[in-house]
């Protein structure tokens, strides 16, 4: 009746799950009742569960991203812990228990952290920037953040029902395999991103097809700005790239659930494909995560120098560049597996290319510094702190892209300092740049400054205090995922480490004091203009937070900085405005689709983990049954009169006016 | 006219390359569907040659177990390919109909569609039940692991439009041509021909080269 799962699935005797756990449910469901109580669930439903506004959305993937921080931040801490004590010790945590902490951390950090979180940023903001009035597909798009949501939910769900996997952040067979984890860690790892994976196809489609058939008028390509270039790139990687993911976890699942043989031991199975399959995804991934922050960088950078993008055609050229070098060079992951001296060679110097259009972008960003009239804002300040740990990390790669290195380097508390170097100085450095940049765009107030900056000098110098000693580990020695170890001089740079980490938990902590305080100053900080930063392109030329249709025109864009050529020329033409004539738009409607296929999908999975058919079925019918509904639907859109059009606009205007008033005057 | 607004205009043109052809705004709803839906596509064909590749790799891995000439039979998969091919045409028949909106053409070419994905999928089905019996399951050896998982993927894939196709005829019975109808139609069709590509890979990689093994 229930499958594999019995009360032997629920940890009772494993306090820390089940109290992180009971702690976690305690406060949702409390979340919960202030929700029912206060009235807010009909609220909840129809603006923010059910919208299809890309805005919203947007939002939504970034409080996703957070919560789910949250959660990998404290994985990141535990095993901080852990490593600082366990010297010539069992630490406090059981080893299986470790095991299943950095998988987890892996896992989330990479698909419940990065992804939402850039996959939120481009969609909150691509279409503005695009000057159009959503995405390509706004149900679609509603169902693919469902899904993401999903995954993650079965990932927390594995903390108290059963076990995670315990096989590190990509499952390597054969100890994925049935016979070496035959618990339901691997299950859970696997269905929540075979999920998940759907969800992020689902938005790699969208945007892409967003950004080339939807732009607003006179955006040419070489007109677009930076963030949309990174968009498409990192898009059109994820279309190229996720198939290859659901494939290849796909075929893991076949052979733990039906004794296939694609990667077991006996019959004829092959290890190395799974390699090559998962890394031929995984690289690609990097720069999934890694272009959308790039693009990000390029608009603060400008924002904040005040000067157009420098080399604006030599970025996009890098962009494209990276976008297929990085299709490339996925056997750099398994230098020391075999392959030979040729085949290593190769990659190494196919590696290495990448960092040529990397470096061009860095010099534009410095070019673009360079006789600017630089403010110093948070965003900057993320850029600014991302340039300098990112080269390190660039250099740490290339280091690692030779093979005779990678030899020594291999697995080590290097590489894992390496990849943080690079994750977190580049991608989360972004998101948080983007963050600070955007939120007024979606809210329409800033965010506190003071405590902003206390963040990310706090976050900075943990960063450096907590990675750095693990290269000098990596240096002496010290392989990746040890849960305790016998070598004393290794210990000094675990403790460095964890007190490291304690400083990057008070940048965290700093990040949601900046939240909270700007939330209750919000009428202090309140942003009328729509153009805080007096930015350059379109995403500012409407208001904060901008109306469901963004704009009542879509903008006729003459140049590159579309946003600022208007802003000049309107304080040329001394502000004269022709009264424009509105017209009625169509908008989508609200849908719950994404949200049912999502719940539907949260009961198959679940029922899939634990081989409990007939609820499976029940599943795939019901999400079969959504799709149907959904297609039978007779009215997708609505209409807003042109007079409420008009009403909405005029304000925008006025104040635009004023702002454009005033600088002239300045 | 255009010229003299992009000339007046100094950021225009900035790295001064020639004559900017205008983006005349978004495209129509037609064009962005048929769009998302080609790259859907390409997407699913990646998916697809992840599974071709794994059964280049494993083919030769049939761990004592049959080898591909040994268990193919020329006659059925000539007859699947028949199906399949001729499907194309009747569903391509069934797009002309919705164009010119001709419910009675509409329906014949779905309905012989249906039917011609049905056998496909019924010899597919008698294919592979045939060689469970025979003990030659996907967990009898790596290659055959690839082989029912490759064919069996374009075999989901089939019943998938298969669903979809009935839904279509559905659709058009309730509702008629509508705009958001024919765009669904579009892309139906899209699948089954891309469908149909897929096929001529599997028939050719699997079928014609395995058997001469
Ligand atoms: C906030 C500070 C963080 C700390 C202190 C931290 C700590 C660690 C540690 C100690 C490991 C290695 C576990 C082991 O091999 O024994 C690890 C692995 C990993 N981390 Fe982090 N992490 C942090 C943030 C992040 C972020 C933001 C990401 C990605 C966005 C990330 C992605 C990963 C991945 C993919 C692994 C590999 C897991 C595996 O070995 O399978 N980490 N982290
Ligand atoms: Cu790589």
């Amino acid at each position: 009746m229930l499958g594999k799962l019995d009360w032997s699935a629920i940890p009772f005797d494993q306090p820390i799950p089940l109290i992180a756990g009971g702690v976690v449910l305690v406060g949702i469901l409390a979340v919960l009742i202030w929700v029912v109580v206060k009235g807010y669930l009909p609220y909840l439903w129809h603006e923010w569960i059910t919208s299809v506004d890309h805005k919203r959305i947007g939002v939504m993937y970034i409080l996703l991203a957070s919560v789910m921080l949250l959660r990998g931040g404290s994985d990141a801490i535990m095993m901080r812990i852990q490593q600082a004590i366990a010297y010539q010790s069992q630490g406090y945590l059981p080893p299986e228990h470790y095991n299943q902490i950095f998988s987890a951390h892996g896992t989330i950090m990479i698909f419940f952290v990065a992804m939402p979180f850039v996959i939120g940023l481009m969609n909150l903001v691509v279409p503005l920037q695009l000057g159009v009035r959503d995405v390509a597909f706004p149900t679609l798009n509603s169902v693919g953040f469902w899904l993401t949501a999903t995954g993650a939910l079965l990932v927390n769900l594995s903390l108290v029902i059963g076990e995670f996997a315990r096989t590190g952040w990509l499952a390597f067979p054969p100890l994925s395999e049935l016979s070496y984890s035959p618990g339901v860690g691997v299950d859970y790892y696997a269905w929540s991103l075979q999920i998940s994976g759907v969800g992020t196809l689902v938005a790699g489609i969208n945007l892409v097809t967003t950004v080339l058939k939807l732009r607003t008028k006179g955006m040419n390509y070489l007109r677009m700005p930076m963030f949309c270039w990174t968009t498409l790139a990192s898009n059109l990687l994820i279309v190229a790239a996720f198939p290859i993911l659901t494939a290849t976890l796909a075929m893991l699942l076949l052979d733990r659930y039906l004794g296939f043989h694609f990667f077991t031991n006996e019959a004829g199975g092959n290890v190395m494909m799974f390699m090559n399959l998962i890394w031929a995804w995984g690289h690609p991934e990097v720069y999934i995560l890694v272009l959308p922050a790039f693009g990000i960088f390029s608009e603060v950078v400008s924002t904040f120098s005040g000067k157009a993008l420098f080399g604006y055609r030599s970025m996009v050229l890098a962009t494209m560049a990276i976008c297929v070098i990085s299709f490339m060079v996925w056997l750099h992951h398994f230098f020391t597996m075999g392959a030979g001296p040729d085949v290593n060679a190769i990659f190494g110097i196919a590696s290495m290319i990448i960092a040529v259009p990397t470096g061009v972008k860095i010099y534009n960003w410095l070019f673009t510094m360079y006789g600017g009239r630089i403010r110093f804002a948070t965003p900057m300040l993320w850029a600014v702190g991302f340039m300098v740990t990112f080269i390190i990390g660039g250099l740490t790669g290339v280091l690692v892209a030779v093979p005779p290195a990678d030899f020594m380097l291999h697995n080590s508390m290097f590489l894992v300092a390496h990849f943080h170097n690079v994750i977190i100085g580049g991608v989360l450095f972004g998101a948080f740049a983007g963050f600070e940049y955007w939120f007024p765009k979606a809210f329409g107030f800033r965010l506190d400054e003071r405590w902003g900056k206390l963040a990310f000098w706090f976050t900075f110098t943990g960063f450096y205090i907590t990675f750095v000693p693990l290269y000098v580990a990596g240096m002496l020695g010290m392989t990746r995922r040890m849960q305790h170890y016998d070598v004393a001089e290794w210990q000094p740079w675990m403790i460095v480490a964890a007190v490291g980490m304690a400083v990057l938990s008070i940048g965290v902590i700093c990040q949601i004091m900046q939240l909270v305080v700007s939330i209750r100053n919000r009428e202090a900080l309140r942003d009328r203009t729509g153009d805080p930063w007096d930015g350059r392109s379109l995403e500012w030329a409407t208001s904060s937070p901008p109306p469901v249709f963004n704009f009542a025109f879509h903008p006729d864009v003459r140049g590159e900085d579309a946003y600022w050529d208007m802003k000049i020329a309107a304080q040329q033409q001394s502000l004269e405005h022709d009264v424009p004539e509105y017209h009625d738009i169509e908008m989508p409607r609200n849908s719950p689709t994404g949200f049912v296929c999502a719940f539907f999908a949260t009961i198959m999975g679940f029922a899939l983990i634990w081989h409990i058919w007939w609820m499976v079925i029940l599943g795939g019918i019901g999400a079969f049954a959504t799709f149907v509904v959904f297609a039978w639907r007779d009215h997708d859109e609505y209409v807003i009169p042109a007079a409420e059009v008009a009403a909405i606009d005029r304000i925008n205007l006025e104040e635009r006016r004023s702002l454009v008033s005033m600088a002239g005057a300045i | 006219m255009a010229m003299t607004a992009t000339v007046g205009h100094a950021h225009a043109d900035p790295h001064h390359i020639g004559v900017v052809v205008e983006h005349p705004g978004p495209a129509s709803k037609r064009i962005v569907t048929a769009y998302g839906f080609w790259v859907f596509l390409l997407s699913d064909i990646v998916m697809f040659s992840c599974f071709f590749a794994a059964y280049a790799v494993l083919v030769s891995q049939t761990a004592d177990g049959p080898k591909g000439s040994e268990i193919f039979e020329q006659r059925n998969v000539a007859i699947e390919t028949v199906c399949l091919l001729l499907s194309s045409f009747t569903c391509g028949m069934a797009s002309i109909a919705a164009d010119v909106r001709n419910r009675f053409w509409f329906y014949l070419g779905m309905a012989v569609t249906c039917v011609l994905g049905l056998i496909f999928l019924a010899i597919e089905f008698k294919e592979f039940a045939d060689l469970v019996a025979r003990g030659y399951g996907p967990s009898r050896s790596a290659f055959l692991t690839a082989f029912f998982s490759l064919v069996g993927c374009h075999g989901l894939h089939v019943s998938a439009g298969v669903l979809w196709l009935l839904t279509m005829m559905a659709q058009v019975f309730a509702k008629g041509f509508r705009a958001d109808v024919l765009r669904r139609m579009m892309c139906f069709a899209l699948f089954w021909h891309a469908l149909d590509i897929i096929w001529v890979g599997v028939f050719s990689v699997v079928y014609l080269l395995g058997s001469g093994v």
